[in-house]
């Protein structure tokens, strides 16, 4: 099976791997709403779960450093974070004036803050486990099963299947573009208007290219028989050991929070 | 690295999952699904048999549209979200279906978007923005006579709109989760989109202008298939009360009232000879947000009012 390389899924031999996607899929969403529902600040719940997660990855053999690394796609987003480090009511930690105002660094800020940016990291941890575990198919007929609506998950699979042939077709079209732009230093010749002008008209060239191929794509659809109606092969049943190897996960959870409320 | 430079860019409007709150997300995830079940079975009316593959297709079109860029100045470049385009060449409701495909799949693939908070990008990204969009083209449209120019100047504004009021959405949505407080977060987050919002309008508009050279009868079809003042009215309505509505979000008195006080020369300050609205807040409503949102909308609709009237007159004076 040729794996473009967008694609995120990584086959490897592991239990992970070997999970029925459905199984995954919920104990994935299970994670991250538990770690979504951890109040601030309880670190030792947040190590816990940190550990919790960090044996899964080791589990599913793709590796703690890539999974890690592809982990801090979120991080760019902590900046709309950054102003709960003022504006929460507490003592100060820290003041810096700035302009005209001083703005106070609390304590309860920074708590809030770092708890966010765990919390969040966290769940992208899951995210990028789930998906470099399982194949995008797989994971759509999981969502098939767990109830969403056959026409969005046909949609959806369409999309996946298209989405790295027409990329492909939109690095050529970029390729091209910087082979024709005489550029000096780099930026592609002309104004930044022409250069606007140049990427519109790719965008509509792109767009043309795909409505003709998807033409082209329900035509031989049809005259294989495509009549509108959707069919998939049906999933295989749901494995005994399967559900229960995710069980400790979920008690796990249920018992971090607990604690996380109680003692920690 | 290479994928980095092939991957599309973490907009920095996809919100990660930890951001919002158990409440909000839950909230989201019923307005986003209500939006999109909508639009399934709009699109599958109008499309039929036709909708999987098309709408399969023209989604992955609209994330590889996302990659395209193009230098502005020294490290930054001009992108593609695509709402608004995805509204013009598809109507509203199958730029729904493409676009929360195309988040679900970022959001599921790369990452670029939590899972639990998938409804609330899903609302800002694929329902308001081209919703709004959408509007605002029928409503620009709507006001300018000659056809080429209606269509250009109408992609502009709808696509800066799209991405702006998108990004006020999220803005809110942080706020009511209590990540960010709204007098920071909406002033920053439309601030920067505004900027980000015209490498937006200028893609939309040149993909508008190319594909009206070449294939025109695909935007008459999309023409030819909206009816009706609603949409028209709606958008110019959104498009006026956001730019008046939006700085009064900020707690902090105006910039003037602020040096006077500091000053010590605010008392010295005369007293209108007439109040109407006093202090941007309706006499008669108890409730202060309310109340202040519903003295910028009046003005708003005023000030909309008074544009277009203006508007009409120097338009009849230029045709006379």
């Amino acid at each position: 099976m040729h794996i473009h390389p967008l694609d995120t899924f990584q086959p490897r031999e592991s239990v992970v791997h070997e999970l029925d996607a459905r199984v995954k899929l919920v104990t994935a969403l299970l994670l991250i709403i538990a770690t979504a529902l951890t109040p601030d600040g309880a670190w030792i719940a947040y190590i816990l779960i940190w550990l919790l997660i960090l044996a899964i990855v080791f589990a599913s053999r793709l590796g703690v450093i890539p999974v890690l690394r592809r982990s801090l796609i979120a991080l760019p987003f902590t900046l709309a974070a950054l102003p709960i480090l003022f504006s929460t009511p507490g003592d100060a930690l820290l003041v810096i004036p700035m302009f005209s105002r001083r703005l106070a660094l609390s304590g309860a800020g920074l708590v809030r803050f770092s708890s966010i940016l765990l919390k969040s990291w966290f769940s992208v941890q899951v995210a990028v486990v789930l998906t470099g575990s399982t194949s995008f198919p797989l994971l759509l007929q999981a969502m098939r099963s767990l109830r969403m609506p056959k026409v969005l998950v046909a949609v959806a699979g369409f999309t996946y299947r298209y989405i790295f042939v027409i990329a492909d077709e939109t690095m050529r079209l970029m390729r091209a573009r910087s082979a024709r732009s005489a550029a000096y230093n780099g930026k592609g010749g002309r104004s930044v208007l022409w250069r606007a002008s140049v990427t519109g008209n790719m965008a509509g060239s792109m767009f043309l290219r795909s409505l003709e191929r998807s033409e082209r794509i329900y035509a031989a659809m049809v005259s294989r028989g495509y009549n509108g109606e959707i069919r998939s092969l049906s999933a295989p049943e749901l494995g005994v050991s399967d559900v229960l190897l995710c069980l400790p996960v979920v008690a796990a959870l249920v018992l971090i929070q607990v604690m996380a409320r109680l003692w920690l | 690295m290479l994928l980095s430079s092939i991957l599309p860019t973490p907009a920095p409007m996809h919100i990660p999952d930890g951001f919002l709150s158990l409440t909000v997300s839950v909230v989201c995830w019923v307005l986003g699904a209500a939006g999109v079940g909508i639009a399934l079975w709009r699109s599958g009316e109008e499309l039929g048999e036709r909708q999987v593959p098309l709408m399969g297709v023209l989604a992955a079109f609209i994330f590889a549209a996302q990659m395209l860029n193009f230098t502005v100045a020294g490290g930054t470049s001009g992108h593609l979200i695509g709402g608004a385009l995805a509204a013009i060449l598809l109507g509203p409701w199958g730029a729904i279906l493409t676009m929360s495909t195309v988040v679900g799949i970022q959001a599921l693939l790369f990452q670029d978007g939590g899972l639990i908070v998938m409804g609330a990008n899903i609302l800002n990204l694929a329902i308001i923005a081209p919703l709004v969009g959408y509007g605002i083209f029928r409503g620009v449209t709507a006001l300018i006579r000659n056809r080429r120019w209606s269509i250009l100047a109408a992609g502009i504004v709808a696509s800066w709109f799209s991405v702006v009021v998108s990004a006020i959405a999220a803005a809110i949505q942080l706020a009511f989760s209590g990540t960010s407080p709204l007098g920071v977060a909406l002033p920053a987050m439309a601030g920067v989109h505004a900027l980000i919002a015209v490498g937006e309008a200028l893609i939309t508009t040149g993909a508008l202008s190319f594909i009206l050279a070449v294939r025109p009868d695909l935007l008459a079809e999309s023409e030819s298939r909206a009816k009706g003042w609603g949409w028209a009215l709606t958008g110019l309505l959104i498009a006026v009360s956001i730019t008046l509505f939006a700085p009064l979000a900020s707690p902090n008195p105006d910039g003037l009232e602020r040096v006077a006080e500091d000053q010590g020369f605010m008392a010295a300050a005369l007293d209108a000879p007439y109040r109407l609205i006093a202090d941007y807040v309706l006499p008669g409503v108890s409730n202060d947000a309310v109340a202040t949102i519903l003295a910028g909308a009046i003005g708003a609709l005023v000030v909309a009012g008074i544009a277009f009237l203006v508007a009409r007159a120097r338009h009849r004076r230029s045709h006379s």
